[in-house]
């Protein structure tokens, strides 16, 4: 089961081995997703600062195009960032993104506050990955400077390592 | 940092020197107007400097956001099929002209560069050359490719800038440190 608690900033960005604490987002304007949605299957958080950045295949591109990959781990992504809701569905429409984006949006940044990886000087969240296992628990996590697209090669070598059973306990 | 894990080999597809200090990998995509921005900047650095820089580019192409970035791809390879040098010359035309990708273009581009466009059709129709891209894309993501252009210097992703100045600057740096080793 994933912590239901709410409300506890985190100073500093959550490491393998601590309990993901559960959020409740928009993923639409009607539509809201929890971490506690997705009991018993592998997820990855991608926080990121915000939709629109101007580039071809910017993360949120990128890990459309190898979904595949990452669900034949059963893993589910989800993005996350700090934009409203009907920001996030003309960015899924522009880019034909097929996994949900969670509007961390009110209150601000509670989500990534709560994994410490919210930037308080410009209001958005880290660049922030975070491979949790079926039971909740962090098994990688990894903040990349701010202007650089971390990729994909941590997530899918986190995901392989927890396949092969090294995962870390709490 | 992120890392090439697939080693340049003989099925590479490379430019310039061979015993050059420095090979400069670019992930790409032909629909993508960064990578058509950054085309007459590896051009020049390569002329630049024959004896020092090798370039091998690796296909990157972005299918969800790019229509036609697949199918150019493999062109790039079929056309390479028929002689290395068709690879490149296929390369800088797509490049050149993104507005050019659809299947009816390309055949007209085998045909201007003197391919035997029926076999060149054939591949294209068959996709013969598709698991070699994706076999590069797949690489790709193993090494950390995080969007198109993504350059590798001497197998270290290059997360600076692919304007003239700074990719000189990373370039000189890398062969300033080979030469530094020696």
């Amino acid at each position: 089961m994933h912590d239901t608690k709410t409300g506890q900033a985190a100073e500093r960005p959550l490491q393998a081995g601590e309990r993901a604490p559960d959020f409740s987002l928009l993923s639409t304007p009607d539509q809201r997703v929890a971490l506690s949605d997705f009991a018993d299957r592998a997820i990855i958080l991608a926080f990121y600062p915000a939709d629109f950045s101007p580039v071809c295949g910017d993360q949120m591109a990128l890990y459309n195009e190898i979904l595949s990959e990452f669900n034949s781990f059963g893993a589910q992504l989800l993005g996350i960032s700090t934009d409203g809701p009907w920001c996030h569905a003309a960015f899924v429409q522009a880019r034909k993104l097929r996994f949900p984006l969670l509007s961390d949006f009110e209150p601000k940044g509670d989500a990534a506050k709560r994994y410490g990886v919210y930037r308080h000087s410009e209001g958005v969240s880290e660049r922030a990955l975070f491979v949790i296992d079926g039971s909740g628990i962090i098994q990688w996590s990894y903040v990349s400077p701010i202007g650089v697209n971390p990729g994909a090669d941590g997530i899918l070598s986190a995901l392989e390592r927890m396949k092969a059973g090294h995962e870390v306990h709490s | 940092m992120s890392g090439l894990t697939i080693p340049v080999d003989a099925e590479d597809h490379a430019a310039g020197s061979s015993d050059a200090p420095v090979t400069l990998v670019e992930y790409g995509d032909y629909e993508c107007p960064h990578c058509a921005a950054a085309h007459p900047v590896v051009k020049t650095l390569l002329s630049e400097m024959p004896s020092d820089l090798r370039f091998v580019f690796r296909n990157f192409p972005l299918t969800q956001i790019h229509e036609h970035a697949m199918l150019a791809a493999q062109a790039a390879e079929a056309a390479g099929s028929q002689g290395e040098e068709h690879f490149w010359r296929m390369h800088d035309e797509m490049l050149e002209h993104q507005d050019q990708l659809d299947v009816i273009n390309l055949l007209a581009t085998a045909s201007d560069l003197g391919l035997d466009v029926s076999r060149f059709r054939t591949d294209l129709e068959a996709s013969r050359f598709r698991p070699r891209v994706e076999k590069d894309f797949h690489g790709g993501v193993r090494s950390g490719v995080n969007g198109t252009p993504t350059f590798f210097i001497n197998g270290v992703r290059h997360d600076g800038g692919f304007d003239e100045g700074s990719l000189r600057q990373a370039i000189r740096a890398a062969v300033g440190i080979h030469s530094g080793s020696r």
